[in-house]
C-alpha cells in the first residue's frame, strides 16, 4: 500500500478470527493507520487483497461494506449535536427504524454508563465521556468488524484505564471482532487476544500477548517492545530442555532447545533482573548470577533504570522504594540474578 | 442633519402610506436580489463543497481566482453582461437586456463567487477526519455532505447573508443591465441614485432607510436561525 508518495505497508498474509481483538502495535510512521483506512475501503491497496468472511472486499460495494463494518478514530470527532443524535448518526445513516434506534441507543447508553448524558450537546462532554460516546456510536451499529485507532490516546491514566476496562468486557460480551491500533503496549497486551507487531509497514510478529512480549521474534521487535537486554551469544550446550549460553565469556542458562554452536541474541527484559547488594546471595531457583558495577542510574516515574557493567551492559528495573532500601548509587558494586526461564533467545 | 430628519419622516410617510411605486420597487429589488442569491446557492454550495473536499493540480491557483471573483468590482461585471445581451452581442437575440432577468444573471454573477469562497472556507475548517469518520461509519457520499454542510452551518449561513449583502447593495451591475426604468427595473439602489441626481435628498433618504431596513430584517432571519441552539456554545 502506498500513502502518498511513500510505499508503507507491506503485509504477506493475516488471518483474522471471528470474536477475536486483534492489537496492532508499532511506531509512528508504522503504517498502522494506513492499515485501518485499508480495512475500511478508505484506502485501496496496490496489490494483494482483503478479505471478509471469505469474500474479497473488492467484490462488495463500498457503501455496502462500510454499513458492515465500524470505524472509530482517534479523536472522537462527535457531531456538534446532542450526545443522542450522535449515536444515532449511523444507524440513520442506515435507515434504521426510529423505535429501533431509541431501544439500541438506551442499551448502549447503559453498557457504557453514559446514559445521564443522553441530551447533552457534545461540546459540553468532557474527553473521557466524547470518547464512550464516540464507541457508543460504533459498537450501536453491531459492526461484523470494529476498528479502533488508539482510541485512549488522549485520556488521562484513570479515565483510560476505566475505559478500557469497560471495553474489554463489552467486547468479550459481544463477541465482536475487532482490530485495534496502539503504540502502547500495555494497552494491547490488556485488550488484545493476540499481538500484531508492525514495524516499518509490516508484521513482525502476531502471537499472543504473552509469547510476543518474552519471546520477541527479533531484535527489531526486541527494542520496540523494550525488551533492552539483547545480548549476542552461542549456545555452548544444550540437554533436555537446558541450554548454557555464552554470552561475552560468561556463562548464562536458559531454556529451549537451540541445537550447540548456534550464535543467539540472549534477551531478558529488565523487570525481570533482580539486584542484589551483596555478592553473597542466598540461594534460589534463579540460575543466573552476575556481578557489576553501578554505571546509571535513570528516573523513570515510580522506577529506576539501572546500568549495570557486568562485562556487558545490563539494564535493570526497579522500583524506588527498592532502590531506597538498597541504597543504590552509581559506582556501587552489586549483584544481578535472573531465573533461566525468563530468558529468550533468537536464533542468528 | 435637517435632510436626514425629512429622510426619515418621509421613508416612514413612504411605508404607511403604501405608496405603490415604492412597494413596486421594494419587491422588485428582493425578488431580484433574493433569486440571484438562491441561485448562487444552488451553484456556489455544491461546487464549493466539491473544491473544498477534492485534491487536484491548480487547486491553489483555481481558489485564488475564486478570491479575486469576491472582490470584483459590480459595475464591471455589469459591463460584461451588458456586452454580452446587448442587441449586437452573442446573446443580442434573447432579448433580455434591460430587463429584471438580465439584473438577476449580473447579480447571480456577483455573488458566487462569494457563496463558493466562503463554503471552501467553512469547510476546510472541520475537521479533516470528520468525513472519513462520517465514512467510517456507513454515511453514503451524499450524507457526508449533508453532515458536513450541518456541521458548518454557521459560515454557511455566513456565506449566505455575505452573498445578499453583495447583491442588494449593489447598484453598478443593476444600473447598466437594467437601466433604472420606471416600473420595470427600477430598483431601491438605482432609484437612489436617480433621486439624488434630482436633488430630492429627503426620498434618496427615505430609500436608503427602506433599504438598510430590508437589507437589516433579512439577515435578522438568517441571523436568528444562525445562532439557533448555539447557546451550549457559550463558555460554562
Amino acid at each position: 500500500m502506498r500513502r502518498g508518495s511513500e510505499f508503507n505497508l507491506s503485509i504477506d498474509h493475516v488471518d483474522i478470527y471471528a470474536g477475536e481483538v486483534v492489537a496492532i502495535v508499532g511506531p509512528n510512521g508504522a503504517g498502522k493507520s494506513t492499515l485501518l483506512l485499508a480495512l475500511s475501503k478508505l484506502l485501496e491497496p496496490k496489490a494483494g487483497s482483503i478479505s471478509l468472511r471469505g469474500q474479497s472486499i473488492e467484490q462488495i460495494a463500498d457503501l455496502e461494506y462500510r454499513r458492515q463494518i465500524a470505524l472509530v478514530l482517534q479523536e472522537p470527532l462527535l457531531l456538534d449535536t446532542s450526545v443522542y443524535n450522535n449515536i444515532a448518526a449511523g444507524l440513520r445513516f442506515r435507515g434504521i427504524s426510529k423505535s429501533e434506534i431509541n431501544q439500541r441507543i438506551d442499551e448502549w447508553l447503559i453498557r457504557l454508563n453514559i446514559s445521564h448524558l443522553k441530551d447533552r450537546p457534545a461540546s459540553q462532554l468532557s474527553g473521557g465521556q466524547a470518547q464512550r460516546v464516540s464507541l457508543s456510536r460504533a459498537m450501536v451499529l453491531k459492526p461484523t468488524l470494529l476498528l479502533l485507532d488508539e482510541p485512549f490516546s488522549a485520556l488521562d491514566t484513570p479515565t483510560r484505564m476505566a475505559l478500557m476496562q469497560d471495553l474489554r468486557n463489552l467486547l468479550s460480551e459481544t463477541a465482536t471482532t475487532t482490530i485495534f491500533i496502539t503504540h502502547d503496549q500495555e494497552q494491547a497486551m490488556f485488550l488484545g487476544d493476540r499481538v500484531a507487531v508492525l514495524l516499518d509497514g509490516k508484521i513482525s510478529q502476531i502471537d499472543s500477548p504473552q509469547t510476543v512480549f518474552s519471546s520477541p521474534i527479533d531484535t527489531a521487535v526486541a527494542n520496540f517492545l523494550g525488551v533492552e537486554n539483547v545480548l549476542p551469544g552461542f549456545v555452548v550446550d544444550s540437554k533436555d530442555g537446558n541450554m548454557s549460553i555464552d554470552v561475552k565469556g560468561r556463562q548464562l542458562e536458559a531454556i529451549g532447545n537451540v541445537v550447540s554452536g548456534k550464535e543467539v541474541l540472549f534477551c531478558v527484559r529488565p523487570e525481570d533482573i533482580i539486584l542484589w547488594k551483596t555478592t553473597d546471595i542466598p540461594k534460589s531457583s534463579a540460575r543466573n548470577h552476575l556481578a557489576g558495577q553501578i554505571t546509571s542510574i535513570a528516573n523513570q516515574g515510580p522506577l529506576l533504570q539501572i546500568t549495570l557493567d557486568c562485562g556487558f551492559p545490563l539494564v535493570v528495573l526497579i522500583t524506588r522504594a527498592s532502590g531506597q532500601e538498597l541504597d543504590i548509587e552509581s559506582g556501587m558494586e552489586v549483584s544481578a540474578t535472573f531465573k533461566a526461564s525468563v530468558v529468550h533467545l533468537i536464533p542468528r | 442633519m435637517e435632510v436626514i430628519w425629512e429622510g426619515i419622516k418621509e421613508a416612514f410617510l413612504l411605508i404607511i402610506s403604501g405608496d405603490p411605486e415604492i412597494w413596486a420597487i421594494t419587491w422588485l429589488t428582493l425578488k431580484v436580489s433574493g433569486t440571484a442569491t438562491a441561485i448562487s446557492l444552488v451553484i456556489g454550495l455544491p461546487l464549493g463543497t466539491w473544491l473544498a473536499l477534492r485534491r487536484f493540480s491548480g487547486r491553489g491557483c483555481l481558489f485564488s481566482f475564486i478570491n479575486t471573483g469576491m472582490a470584483f468590482p459590480p459595475v464591471v461585471i455589469g459591463l460584461w453582461v451588458s456586452i454580452f445581451l446587448w442587441r449586437s452581442g452573442p446573446l443580442g437575440n434573447l432579448g433580455l437586456i434591460y430587463t429584471p432577468a438580465a439584473m438577476v444573471i449580473a447579480q447571480t454573477i456577483i455573488a458566487t463567487p462569494i457563496v463558493i469562497g466562503l463554503t471552501i472556507a467553512a469547510l476546510q475548517q472541520l475537521n479533516p477526519y470528520l468525513r472519513l469518520q462520517l465514512l467510517g461509519l456507513g454515511a453514503s457520499r451524499l450524507q457526508v455532505t449533508f453532515a458536513l454542510w450541518r456541521e458548518a452551518r454557521l459560515p454557511l449561513l455566513a456565506a449566505l447573508m455575505a452573498g445578499f449583502g453583495s447583491v442588494i447593495s449593489e447598484v453598478g451591475a443593476s444600473m447598466m443591465v437594467g437601466g433604472n426604468i420606471k416600473d420595470q427595473t427600477r430598483v431601491l439602489t438605482t432609484a437612489i441614485v436617480l433621486e439624488t441626481s434630482r436633488g430630492q435628498f429627503a426620498i434618496a433618504v427615505a430609500l436608503g432607510f427602506i433599504l438598510l431596513f430590508i437589507a437589516y430584517l433579512v439577515n435578522y432571519f438568517l441571523t436568528s436561525f444562525q445562532q439557533k441552539g448555539t447557546q451550549h456554545r457559550e463558555v460554562q
